[in-house]
């Protein structure tokens, strides 16, 4: 195995780690002192520009498995990866058209507020939290082993020190700094991160002579080349219709996970609103036409040498370290240094999106909405708020630690199907459906998460990866979103028909007219 | 009064027809990336040699990966396009009356 400074502590990482914390603790310090009442720790007062908005929902988003795990994804199983990078992307155009602006209109701080504005306040926040919460540890849970293992991988830290390390960040921007923070760390990663990519991706094409026709004849003359280049080898799914399955959740979580949704009330208006889903859209975009580069180069210059054959003893060499050794290879150590620290910035900015949006759902849709029946002191709210952060932190970090010997890597695909089963039909048939009722949110919602939740325990990634069972697991798709989702609109349509909410149905007229104009 | 005022806005005919544009729009554009994405994932769960002719070295799914992903961007230019536009323009027009 050639020598790879991968693993070990190099002090350009460091430099770089270490700037990227001064500068984000910087503007956690200055953005604490504007953050004092619910708007501004929720929504950073309203007072985000649509741009800054647009690449703070790209920082949201982009998660480093987007980043190392689809170069990685390509490099090794080939075309099939790039559902990925497409798949991730198609959901905006949802967003935009369908979710953003009766979002923006219609809520104050969550999407809680979106689905019980006609509705029993009550119990339909209730359950939105419920889904919301899940959605959010989920992700924490995935991205917290993810960035425990890629520290120690990168760095040489232990595990457990990059866990806390990451949970104590994260739990600082929040707490102090609150949405305006969280904003600039997003906004900061975003341009780190699709300027990394850029530069690797740059990289890649100068090795090859400025030429796709190079880089691809590359890749085909590997032993493997055929099926590197060839779509349909279902590396990411069991059957055709588990990929089916796959690109729906891909495309409708995205319009489901409330730490995006929650990111529209950043901005002080509709319009704003939608400038933000373009430039997002535009940038996130890019980045994953830039993975279609990156993981190709990786597959023709790193896979065969790192990833075809593992070297004993060194476990978690995967997928994940496709990209850093192309930057090793193509940019020398400080460009893999520079690369290390990126996928940092990036893992924390996505953690402290998503400790925010979980936060909320506790102290605006439990506390203030169920428990207090929307009315709280402004303090007392923020006060919540900022114990739920430390709560969730802490927990994020526990839970980093229990879940540290399992493959976590399924557990983005179900926060994407929960967010798309559990949270986007609710929504959606709330903005839409005048004869949506109270009953049919809460059971819709139910159905969506817990048939996310119990597929995906039946299916092969749970059944026989993690649990190791040795029967035959009782669910064939790793993907359950064709499923769960599905029976979330039936559900939803059903209870509707079978119930009847004359307040709710009364109150449409006047919803469609705010959703449309705003106030 | 306010509510006279909300009363006379959800009848203004121009209004409403401004409403019912918006709506197909965001119809016709949601099928548009509806309909292109599972087309593509369609083919490439059920027939996936559609998608292996050759480009070069390169096979075709790759354009039409990338194609997709810029599709999407154009989609939503379209739509801000006209929402931040000739949309928000009627709308302040018909507010300020």
């Amino acid at each position: 195995m050639p020598a790879t400074q991968l693993g070990q502590l190099s002090p350009v990482a460091i430099a770089f780690f270490f700037v990227f914390i001064g500068v984000t603790l910087g503007i956690t310090y200055w953005a604490a002192r504007k953050t004092k009442t619910t708007s501004e720790f929720y929504a950073a007062g309203g007072g985000i520009s649509g741009f800054q908005n647009g690449l703070a929902l790209a920082g949201d988003y982009m998660s480093a498995a987007s980043f190392l795990g689809i170069a990685g994804l390509v490099a090794t199983g080939g075309y099939d990866g790039l559902i990925y990078s497409v798949g991730y992307l198609v959901g905006w155009p949802i967003v935009m058209f369908l979710i953003a602006e009766p979002l923006r209109n219609l809520g104050k701080y969550t999407f809680a507020d979106v689905v019980a504005y006609r509705l029993q306040q009550k119990p339909v926040k209730t359950m939105a939290a419920v889904g919301s919460v899940t959605t959010v540890i989920i992700y924490l849970i995935a991205q917290m082993v993810g960035a425990g293992s890629l520290i120690k991988l990168m760095f040489g830290l232990k595990y457990e020190y990059a866990l806390i390390a990451v949970g104590i960040l994260m739990i600082a921007y929040v707490l102090f700094g609150g949405m305006l923070a969280t904003t600039w760390v997003q906004i900061i990663k975003a341009v780190l991160l699709i300027g990394g990519a850029t530069v690797l991706a740059l990289l890649v094409l100068n090795r090859f002579g400025w030429s796709y026709g190079n880089l691809f004849s590359a890749v085909a003359k590997l032993p493997n080349g055929d099926a590197l280049l060839t779509p349909g080898h279902y590396k990411v799914a069991t059957s055709p219709f588990d990929l089916v399955s796959l690109a729906l959740g891909l495309m409708f979580g995205t319009a489901g996970l409330p730490h995006i949704l929650m990111r529209f009330y950043t901005v002080p208006d509709a319009r704003e609103a939608r400038k933000s889903v373009f430039v997002a859209t535009g940038f996130i975009g890019y980045f994953y036409i830039l993975t279609f580069t990156i993981g190709y180069g990786a597959a023709a210059l790193v896979a065969a040498k790192f990833l075809a054959k593992p070297a004993p003893g060194t476990p978690g060499m995967g997928n994940n370290v496709a990209a850093p050794l192309l930057a090793e290879i193509l940019g020398g150590g400080p460009f893999l240094g520079f690369l290390c620290a990126v996928a940092f910035a990036t893992i924390l900015a996505v953690v402290a999106g998503l400790t925010l949006a979980g936060a909320s759902a506790i102290s605006h849709d439990l506390y203030a909405g169920v428990m207090k029946g929307g009315v709280t002191d402004e303090k007392t709210e923020v006060g919540v708020a900022k114990i739920a952060t430390v709560a969730l932190g802490v927990i994020a970090i526990l839970l980093g630690l229990l879940f540290k010997e399992v493959n976590v890597a399924f557990m983005v695909g179900l926060a994407f199907a929960v967010a798309a089963s559990a949270n986007f039909p609710a929504l959606l048939m709330s903005v839409f459906w005048k004869k949506f009722t109270t009953q049919a949110a809460v059971a819709s919602m139910a159905v969506g998460l817990a048939s996310a939740v119990i597929l995906i325990v039946l299916s092969p990634t749970v059944w026989t990866d993690v649990f190791h069972f040795a029967s035959a697991p009782p669910v064939p798709l790793k993907n359950p979103a064709l499923i769960s989702m599905t029976l979330a609109f039936l559900t939803g349509f059903i209870v509707s028909l079978v119930t009847r909410d004359q307040n709710a149905e009364d109150g449409f007229e006047e919803q469609q007219m705010r959703a449309t104009f705003g106030l | 009064m306010q509510n006279q005022s909300e009363q006379g806005r959800g009848n203004d005919p121009e209004l409403m027809a401004l409403v019912k544009r918006k709506a197909s729009l965001s119809r016709f554009l949601t099928l548009v990336m509806f309909v292109t994405y599972f087309g593509y994932v369609c083919l490439l769960a059920f027939k996936p040699e559609a998608l292996s002719g050759r480009v070069g070295a390169a096979t075709v799914g790759i354009p039409i990966g990338i194609g997709l992903i810029l599709l999407a961007w154009v989609l939503t230019g379209i739509y801000v396009r006209w929402a931040n536009g000739a949309y928000d323009a009627v709308v302040a027009r018909l507010k300020s009356k």
